[in-house]
């Protein structure tokens, strides 16, 4: 038995209508994580500020991408991953027991770091997702409007039918953009989204980012300094804590701070190449 | 002796550079039987089809028989003198869609739990039990059918079932194919990269729909190669069939009825003392050629139905 994340959202409103856990997209208290005894990201307490870019940046091997999926129960598929603490949605712990991960994974869509197409039509790869999720409407309608949306539309219009996996790299990465606004989530993750892709692919990326945000809530992982200075909001800096060895967030601020005036000297050496 | 590494900068005293052509015997010698090895695989096939096709010339060639009949008619009898496949092919047939109808839903349904929903720990024990179902020689199969299966089946459906009769072969044959079905089904469906069940689950789909709808078709040109291994076994399936499918030939696809398939045919037949060259010895490969030409026919409709169908990954 799941709670709908609406009603639960409607009953909380009543009673709780001052917290302001309301204003955030999605926040986390106290959240670590495991990989069976391993504890990989520890203690984060992160408040994503809605329709903002939030970047998670880090060197490798500090639990951004861990983090990151712990947001919509990805890391439920790794054996052994255990959560503790609490990730909050329109204040509903997404790790409470009535919850079902498939709804949560409905409302917070994914980009994967390697674009990953279905094998079916470019036009299957939009409507697959949005008909398991019990869409009724008019599904042509869907396709292109999320083609638009992911400023695919005028490059594939005339090849609704052949295989995604004709299409370029950025191509196949804008499409796994298009599949994840067609099921109308409020969240997208992105898992370093243009990390395969050349740079003219990743600026397009970047400048969809940019029209994305109007209408959704964007976190993502990126390893790419750069990039995080150029699309985001906020910055959410990670490295492994000294003594436990596991990933934590040391500062979060908005972008601009992060980059100029961080206040943790980790995250200066960082920021500006002078790191290790 | 140790060898001393003192440096793996380049030498700084260069001799004279010879890049000429080397002969390198050894790498000529193991191209060679290379080759041949393959070259002969190829010849011993091509050999065993041409020694049929010239035995059963022989046959056709016979005065008492003639290519239509043996394409036209429905009853075999050597004895006196009818020869009509297809109440050898009709057998070979229900036996195989009978034995298929229980291999391939039940294999794949194995190899979906196995491969998408069994932790690493079950999978490690439940893999090697269903492997074990493969290493059990035919013969006692044949006589699971026989002594267990048909008087089940008689006691549930009633006495219009023979002591010998093709479902219950069929259906043992079915069994004795399944772990073969699996087996191959979770190694396609494991060769799968792990992306695009991520992508389906991110989209908020449940572990069925993502197994069934993305798993399956992307695996579907594996999972083909299983059908298609599992087409010709039981095709060329031989012990099971003999022992509880009946010795008599008839032209049914009647599963409740008995009748002889090709090659329990062949088998029978052999077994006894034929004369050399006489009209029944020389029927056996006729009937080996078109169980050849079955197997080929079959083969071929599931290689078209897996390209069909398959979706294709990178």
């Amino acid at each position: 038995m799941f709670v709908s994340l609406r009603e639960k959202e409607e009953s909380t409103t009543s009673t709780q209508a001052a917290q302001p856990t309301q204003e955030y997209a999605i926040e986390t208290r106290n959240l670590n994580i495991y990989y069976g005894d391993f504890l990989a990201v520890q203690d984060v307490n992160l408040q994503i500020q809605k329709q903002k870019i939030t970047a998670i940046i880090g060197p490798s091997g500090c639990g951004k991408s861990t983090l990151l999926r712990a947001f919509n129960r990805m890391n439920d598929f790794v054996n052994g991953a255990r959560v503790e603490g609490e990730v909050l949605m329109h204040g509903v712990n997404l790790y409470g027991k009535d919850i079902d991960p498939v709804e949560v994974r409905r409302r917070i869509g994914m980009v994967f770091q390697k674009p990953n197409p279905f094998p079916k039509s470019i036009y299957e790869n939009i409507a697959w997702g949005a008909r398991i999720n019990g869409y009724k409407g008019n599904m042509d309608d869907l396709v292109e409007q999320a083609l638009r949306a992911a400023a695919l539309w005028n490059e594939v219009k005339d090849k609704l039918k052949r295989n995604a996996y004709e299409l370029s790299g950025g191509q196949q990465q804008r499409l796994c953009i298009a599949r994840a606004i067609a099921v109308r989530p409020e969240i997208i993750l992105m898992d370093e989204p243009a990390s395969s892709l050349d740079p003219i692919s990743t600026l397009r990326i970047e400048e969809l980012m940019q029209e994305l945000k109007k209408n959704y809530t964007i976190i993502i992982v990126t390893h790419n300094m750069q990039q995080a200075a150029r699309v985001s909001d906020y910055t959410a800096m990670m490295m492994l804590d000294s003594e436990t060895r596991a990933g934590t967030v040391i500062e979060f601020n908005d972008t601009k701070t992060i980059f100029t005036r961080p206040r943790d000297k980790r995250t200066e050496d960082y920021v500006t190449g002078r790191f290790g | 002796m140790e060898l001393e590494v003192k440096s793996v900068a380049p030498p700084t005293t260069f001799r004279l550079m010879n890049l000429q052509k080397k002969m390198r015997f050894k790498e000529q010698a193991i191209e060679g039987v290379l080759f041949l090895v393959g070259v002969l695989t190829i010849f011993i096939t091509l050999s065993i089809v041409f020694v049929l096709g010239n035995e059963a010339l022989l046959f056709f060639e016979d005065p008492e028989v003639t290519l239509a009949e043996f394409l036209g008619s429905t009853k075999w009898a050597p004895a006196i003198g009818e020869f009509g496949i297809w109440a050898l092919v009709s057998a070979t047939l229900t036996t195989s869609v009978i034995a298929l109808a229980v291999a391939v839903p039940l294999g794949l349904s194995a190899a979906i739990y196995l491969s998408e929903y069994a932790s690493l720990r079950v999978r490690s024990i439940l893999k090697p039990i269903l492997e074990i179902l493969a290493g059990i020689p035919t013969v006692v199969y044949g006589y699971f059918a026989l002594m267990f299966v048909t008087p089940l089946l008689r006691s549930v459906v009633g006495n219009q079932i023979g002591v010998y009769n093709m479902l219950s072969a069929g259906l043992v044959m079915g069994i004795m194919i399944l772990p073969l079905m699996s087996s191959m089904s979770e190694d396609a469906l494991n060769a799968v990269p792990n992306s695009l069940r991520e992508a389906a689950y991110a989209l908020g789909s449940t572990r069925f729909e993502a197994a069934l709808q993305v798993v399956v078709p992307a695996a579907f040109s594996g999972i083909g190669a299983a059908i298609i291994v599992g087409v010709s076994r039981a095709v060329g399936e031989t012990m099971i069939v003999a022992i509880a499918s009946g010795a008599t030939s008839k032209f049914t696809f009647n599963p409740l009825e008995a009748a002889e398939t090709m090659t329990a045919h062949i088998a029978r037949i052999s077994g006894g003392d034929l004369s050399y060259n006489s009209i029944d010895y020389n029927s056996l490969f006729a009937i080996a050629l078109m169980l050849f030409l079955v197997t080929l026919v079959l083969n071929l409709l599931s290689q078209w139905i897996v390209k069909r169908f398959r979706e294709q990954y990178e």
